[in-house]
């Protein structure tokens, strides 16, 4: 039971997300080149999955499974360099993480190889930020 | 700017978005949790005892979708076309990039704008005007 959840909501979000063509770098790509022939549709992927989870959010918020509140709160350097350096990789190659993933379903060597680079970088993130943690405790202890 | 309207799919697009945003809602309503790929898949990179498996049982929704997808949708198989060095310098920036924003196109872009969060705002503003850099760079200056 416990795993039955997640696993729906999994196969929903993959679902909208190849109906949608945000599986598709191409799609994802025409919808990021503002200069060339601009194709708007993921805005409007953008839209609709933002007035539900919105309308989920405000129920959230009267029941048993209210969502703790955002943590950090700061709008920060980290935040910024890291949505930048994100948007840089998501321009890139025209896939985020979630059509990333949804793509290994396609068997195709080219989305295994771009997980693998992600999960690459997520271990280097937290390794760069456990490494910069260490160096504040230091700095702080002298 | 010129509009591919030969391209444009609005009924598409709104339905995929509402599946999506239906997703997030059943995550946050059943389990509590923000629907946030990067995060989810982050667990996956770096496990912790205990907080595995519905992460992985997310993630073989996830992956089961595009076959499910053909059959209901006929959604046609996309193809990825980048090369292999572009595919490892890309994934490396979408990983480390989201892990230092805690969070991707679903969790900032849909989950925190859904909650108003001015974190989110601000990291969607930012890696929506990085993509649009990065495909204007590749394909008009350089390409």
């Amino acid at each position: 039971m416990k795993r039955i959840v997640p696993f729906v909501s999994g196969l929903l979000f993959g679902l909208g997300l190849c109906l949608a063509g945000m599986t598709d770098p191409h799609k994802v790509l025409a919808f990021l080149d503002l200069a060339g022939n601009w194709d708007p549709s993921l805005a409007l992927v953008m839209g609709g999955a933002w007035a539900v989870a919105f309308v989920a959010f405000r129920c959230a918020g009267r029941g048993p499974f209210a969502p703790a509140p955002a943590t950090p709160k700061t709008i920060d350097g980290r935040l910024l360099g890291g949505a930048a350096i994100f948007g840089l990789g998501w321009g890139l190659v025209g896939l985020c993480p979630g059509p990333a993933l949804a793509d290994l379903g396609l068997l195709d060597g080219r989305a295994l190889l771009f997980a693998l680079a992600m999960a690459s970088g997520v271990r280097a993130a937290d390794f760069a930020l456990a490494e910069a943690r260490t160096a504040r405790l230091t700095a702080e202890d002298g | 700017m010129h509009i591919d309207w030969a391209q444009f799919t609005p009924a598409s697009a709104l339905a995929g978005g509402a599946l999506i945003g239906l997703a997030a809602a059943l995550l946050l309503l059943r389990e509590g949790r923000i629907l946030g790929a990067s995060g989810i898949f982050a667990g996956l990179a770096r496990p912790k005892a205990g907080d595995l498996d519905w992460r992985l049982a997310f993630v073989a929704g996830l992956v089961a979708a595009p076959a499910l997808a053909a059959l209901l949708f006929g959604v046609a198989a996309p193809a990825i076309a980048a090369a292999p060095n572009t595919l490892i310098v890309g994934g490396l920036l979408v990983g480390f990039g989201a892990r230092l924003a805690n969070g991707c196109t679903s969790g900032h872009g849909v989950c925190g704008l859904a909650r108003l969060s001015p974190r989110s705002l601000a990291a969607t503003l930012t890696f929506m005007t990085a993509g649009f850099a990065a495909v204007f760079a590749s394909r008009h200056l350089l390409g």
